[in-house]
C-alpha cells in the first residue's frame, strides 16, 4: 500500500464526498434561485423530445444498477439464490441497454445545444465543463461493461471494487482492494468522484429536487404570508406611533 | 362553512378602446427584464382573434385546465400524478418560443458607426435569444384590431365552437378588445400541475404566487394554466406569472393595470367564498352549469351568518367592511352583468367580464336604428346571434342566456338614463322588464359610469401588525436585504459564481429603472455587471420623495443642460 494507492482510494473519495455535501448544503442556502433545471424547452422542443427522456430514463436505471451492484453484497444475492453467472447475465445485459440509452441520449442533447442556435447561446462555461465530467463519467462506464464483460469475457466487480466502495462508509477504507481492479474501472471511479465534487456548482443540483412529493401532495397549495420566513431584523417596533405625554416608558 | 377573502377583479369590456396602456406600464413594472422580453402578464387581445399565445383556448391542443372524469372528480387535462412524473423530462404539451414570438430589438448601434456609402444604414432586427440577424414575423400584438384579416383570425379557437352561419358573417359584424390578466383561480390548475408545490394560493387573499426559491423549472404550469397566464423565464430558469401586484395591494393601492387604465375600465374588490365547497362546485357535471355553480361558492357579506363565520376565520374586521362595499360583489352577484372568461376550464377565475354591448350597438347603428332605444336594443340583442353566441362561448360554456341577461341590464340601463338625461319622464317600465328597480339601475350606472378611484378600487391594506413580515413596505431601508448595498454589500445584481440567474433575487421592490436605463444604453445585448442602482417604481404614484427615481445628472457632459458649452445658448450671443 503506497502512498498513491491512499491519497487515491482514502483522501480523494473521501474529499469529494466532502465538496459535494458541503457544496450542496452551501449552495442550497445561498442559491435556491439558481436550483433549477434551467431547461431550454422552450428553444427547441423536436430533439429534446427523444434526448432528454433517452438520457433521464437511461441514466436512472443506471443508478438503480450501480445501487445493486455496489451497495448489495454478493454473499445476499447469493444467498438468495442468484447465481454468479445469473446475475452477470442480467447486470451486463441491462447494463448494457441502459447505457447505450443514456449515451444516445446524451449525444442528442449535447449535439442539440451545439447545433441549435438559442440553446447555445443559452449554455455556459460551466455547462460545457460539466458536460465533459459527465460524459467522461458515462463513455468510461460503457467501456467497460461492454468491453471488460462481453469482449473480454467478465470481471466481477462485486469481488473487490463493491466491498472497497462499502468500506468508505463504514470509515474503514480499505486502499488495498483497489490495486486489483483494471485501470478501466479505476478510470471510471476517479471521474465520477471527480463529477461528484463539481455536481454541487453545476445545473446537475436539479437531480436532488426530484419532486417525489408531488405523489401524495394535494393539488393545490395554500400559504398564509404570516408564515413566509422573514428574517427578523433589530429595532422593529411596529408602525410609528405618537408618545403618550403622561408616558413613563424609558424612550429607546 | 369556511370564509376566504379573495381579491378579484371585473372589466367592463365596451370601455376598452385596445390602447395597451396597461400592457405597458405592467411591462415596465414588472417583466422589463431580459428572460421575460417575451411575457406579457397583462395583454389585451382583439377578438375574434387567436390570442396570446397563438390559440391557447384550444384546450384540445394545449390541455390546460382540469377534466371532470367518470367518478364525478377533478384531474388536471394534461394528466394526473403519474403521468406528470413521466412526462417530466420533455414535457410533451409545451408551446414553443414560436407560439409566442421571438423578442427582438435593432442594431442601433449601426445607424451611428455604418462607414460613409451611399445607401442609407438601416438598423436590422437581432434576436435577443441568439443575437443573430431575424425576420419579423409575429409579435404580441401582430393581430390587433382584426389586422391580418380573415386568415389570422379564423385560426380562432373560440370561433371553430361557434356555427358554421356566425362564422361566414362574424368578420363584418363585430370586434372588441379582451384584455387579460392571470385569473388568481379558486381552483388553479397551475399550482395543482407543480411538481414542487411552487406555485401557491395565499389564504389571506387569494393571490396565486410562484415561489422563485421553490421553482425548479419543470414548466408544468405552463401547460396546466388553460390561459397560458404562466411564462417561463428563459434566462434564469423559473416560472413567472401576473402577481396581481401584491406588493400595491398589500398598501391598499390598486394593481398598475388598473391604476393606468386610460378607460377606468377595471374595478378591483374583495370577495368571500366557502373555501369547503370550491371542489364540488368546479366538479358540476355539464360546462353550462359552472357560470351558477362559482356564483353559489360567493358568500354574502352582508349577511351576519357569513360575518361571524369569517370573524371566526380570522378575517378583520376592516376586511369585512371592505367586502360589503365591494363593486365586484355588485356586479357579480347584486346585478348580474359579469361574467367569468371560460368557466368550462373548471378552475373557477376570479377575473371576471361585463361583456360588450358595443357590438349590438353599432350593429343597430350601422342599420339606421335608434341604438340607444330600449326595444331596439332588446330586439337586437334577441335577434343578433353573432355577437351573443360568441360571447356565451367565451363567458358561459356557450349558453347564451346569462349573456343575453347582462347584455340585457346594459341595454335596459342605456336607454333608461338616456330618458334621464334628455329630461323626459324616467320610465320605470325599462329597469322594471329586466327586473331592477330604478334606484338600483341609478345605482349601477354610477359603477359603471360615474364611479370614483374609491369606488372603483376598494382595497383594504394588509394589516400593520403583519406589515413588517409583508415585503418590505416602506417601513424600512428597501436596500437592506442581505448581501444588499445597504447591508455594505454589492448584493446580487452582479454575476454570481454560477451566472446572472444565481443568488437571493432582489426583492420585487426594489425595482430597475437603472437596470432599465443602462440596458437601453448597453453596447451588448446583455449587461454583465449590472450596478446595483435602482429604485422603487411599483410603489410609485406620483407622492412621496422621488430622489433616486432620476440618474444624478453628470456635471461635466453635455446633453441635458442647456447651458453646457456646444448648446445654443441665446443670451450669450446678445450684446
Amino acid at each position: 500500500m503506497n502512498t498513491v494507492h491512499v491519497l487515491l482510494w482514502v483522501v480523494y473519495p473521501y474529499l469529494a464526498i466532502t465538496i459535494l455535501i458541503g457544496g450542496l448544503i452551501w449552495r442550497y442556502r445561498y442559491d435556491k434561485f439558481g436550483w433549477t433545471t434551467r431547461s431550454t424547452q422552450l428553444y427547441e422542443t423536436a430533439l429534446l423530445r427523444w434526448g432528454s427522456p433517452l438520457f433521464h430514463f437511461g441514466v436512472l436505471m443506471v443508478l438503480i444498477g450501480h445501487v445493486v451492484g455496489l451497495l448489495i453484497p454478493k454473499s445476499w444475492t447469493e444467498a438468495v439464490g442468484i447465481t454468479e453467472h445469473n446475475y452477470h447475465f442480467m447486470a451486463v445485459f441491462i447494463g448494457t441497454v441502459a447505457g447505450f440509452c443514456t449515451l444516445a441520449g446524451m449525444v442528442i442533447l449535447i449535439a442539440r445545444r451545439r447545433f441549435t442556435g438559442p440553446v447555445f447561446a443559452a449554455t455556459t462555461r460551466n455547462d460545457k465543463a460539466m458536460y465533459v465530467f459527465l460524459a467522461a463519467v458515462i463513455v468510461l462506464g460503457l467501456w467497460n461493461t461492454v468491453r471488460g464483460n462481453i469482449t473480454e469475457g467478465g470481471y466481477d466487480y462485486r469481488a473487490d471494487l463493491s466491498p472497497w466502495f462499502r468500506s468508505l462508509f463504514y470509515f474503514s477504507p480499505d486502499p488495498e482492494l483497489m490495486t486489483s481492479v483494471p485501470i478501466g474501472f479505476q478510470l471510471h471511479v476517479v471521474a465520477a468522484f471527480a463529477l461528484f465534487a463539481f455536481w454541487p456548482f453545476t445545473r446537475l443540483v436539479h437531480a436532488f429536487s426530484a419532486p417525489i412529493g408531488y405523489v401524495t401532495r394535494p393539488y393545490v397549495v395554500y400559504r398564509s404570508y404570516g408564515t413566509r420566513p422573514r428574517p427578523s431584523r433589530p429595532g422593529w417596533e411596529g408602525p410609528p406611533t405618537l408618545p403618550t405625554r403622561s408616558s413613563s416608558r424609558s424612550r429607546r | 362553512m369556511r370564509v376566504m377573502a379573495q381579491m378579484a377583479m371585473v372589466m367592463n369590456l365596451d370601455k376598452c378602446i385596445g390602447c395597451h396602456t396597461c400592457s405597458v406600464t405592467c411591462k415596465q413594472a414588472w417583466t422589463n427584464r431580459s428572460g421575460v422580453e417575451y411575457v406579457w402578464f397583462n395583454n389585451v387581445e382583439t377578438r375574434p382573434g387567436q390570442g396570446y399565445p397563438r390559440t391557447y383556448e384550444n384546450q384540445q391542443r394545449w390541455q390546460g385546465g382540469w377534466v371532470r372524469t367518470r367518478s364525478g372528480r377533478l384531474k388536471p387535462r394534461s394528466g394526473g400524478r403519474l403521468k406528470r412524473m413521466f412526462t417530466i423530462f420533455a414535457n410533451p404539451k409545451l408551446p414553443s418560443m414560436q407560439d409566442y414570438y421571438e423578442p427582438w430589438t435593432y442594431d442601433y448601434e449601426h445607424l451611428i458607426t455604418a462607414p460613409s456609402s451611399d445607401d442609407i444604414p438601416v438598423a436590422r432586427p437581432k434576436s435577443l435569444l441568439t443575437g443573430e440577424d431575424m425576420k419579423i414575423t409575429w409579435s404580441a400584438n401582430w393581430d390587433d384590431s382584426l389586422a391580418g384579416g380573415n386568415e389570422i383570425t379564423a385560426g380562432d379557437p373560440v370561433l371553430a365552437k361557434v356555427s358554421e352561419q356566425v362564422r361566414q358573417e362574424y368578420e363584418k359584424t363585430f370586434m372588441f378588445f379582451l384584455p387579460r390578466i392571470c385569473e388568481h383561480c379558486l381552483n388553479p390548475s397551475c399550482a395543482a400541475s407543480c411538481p414542487s408545490g411552487a406555485i401557491y394560493k395565499r389564504s389571506e387573499d387569494g393571490i396565486v404566487l410562484v415561489d422563485q426559491d421553490r421553482c425548479r423549472g419543470w414548466r408544468m404550469c405552463i401547460t396546466g394554466c388553460p390561459y397560458k397566464k404562466v411564462y417561463f423565464n428563459h434566462r434564469t430558469g423559473k416560472a413567472e406569472k401576473c402577481t396581481f401586484c401584491f406588493p400595491r395591494i398589500e398598501i391598499g393601492q390598486p394593481t398598475i393595470c388598473s391604476e393606468t387604465c386610460v378607460g377606468r375600465l377595471r374595478y378591483l374588490g374583495l370577495l368571500f367564498y366557502d373555501s369547503d365547497r370550491v371542489a364540488e362546485a368546479a366538479a358540476t357535471e355539464a360546462e353550462q352549469d359552472l357560470y351558477a355553480a362559482q356564483r353559489s361558492v360567493f358568500l354574502d357579506p352582508h349577511d351576519p351568518a357569513v360575518v361571524s363565520a369569517a370573524r371566526a376565520g380570522g378575517i378583520p374586521d376592516d376586511w369585512i367592511e371592505a367586502a360589503q362595499q365591494s363593486p365586484i360583489w355588485d356586479l357579480i352577484m347584486k346585478y348580474e352583468v359579469a361574467l367569468p372568461l371560460h368557466p368550462e376550464y373548471r378552475t373557477m377565475p376570479m377575473v371576471w367580464y361585463i361583456p360588450p354591448l358595443s357590438p349590438v350597438v353599432d350593429v343597430l347603428r350601422d342599420t339606421g336604428h335608434d341604438g340607444e332605444a330600449a326595444g331596439n336594443l332588446f330586439g337586437a340583442i334577441d335577434a343578433l346571434r353573432i355577437p351573443v353566441d360568441y360571447l356565451a362561448e367565451l363567458f358561459t360554456a356557450g349558453d347564451p342566456a346569462p349573456v343575453r341577461a347582462a347584455l340585457g341590464r346594459l341595454a335596459a340601463m342605456r336607454a333608461y338614463q338616456r330618458r334621464g338625461n334628455l329630461g323626459e319622464t324616467p320610465d320605470e317600465a325599462i329597469p322594471a322588464s329586466v327586473g331592477m328597480t330604478s334606484d338600483e339601475m341609478d345605482d349601477m350606472y354610477r359603477l359603471l359610469a360615474v364611479a370614483k378611484y374609491e369606488q372603483r378600487y376598494v382595497i383594504p391594506a394588509a394589516h400593520a401588525e403583519d406589515a413588517h413580515r409583508l415585503e418590505k413596505i416602506a417601513t424600512e431601508c428597501s436596500l437592506d436585504y442581505e448581501g444588499g448595498p445597504g447591508m455594505g454589500g454589492g448584493g446580487p445584481y452582479g454575476q454570481g459564481p454560477f451566472g446572472e440567474s444565481s443568488g437571493t433575487p432582489v426583492p420585487i421592490q426594489v425595482e430597475t429603472f437603472d437596470a432599465q436605463r443602462s440596458r437601453q444604453r448597453a453596447d451588448s445585448l446583455t449587461t454583465p455587471g449590472d450596478p446595483a442602482q435602482r429604485t422603487n417604481l411599483i410603489d410609485a404614484g406620483g407622492a412621496g420623495d422621488r430622489t433616486g427615481a432620476r440618474p444624478p445628472k453628470d456635471p461635466a457632459g453635455g446633453g441635458g443642460d442647456v447651458t453646457s458649452p456646444g448648446v445654443l445658448d441665446i443670451n450669450r450671443d446678445q450684446p
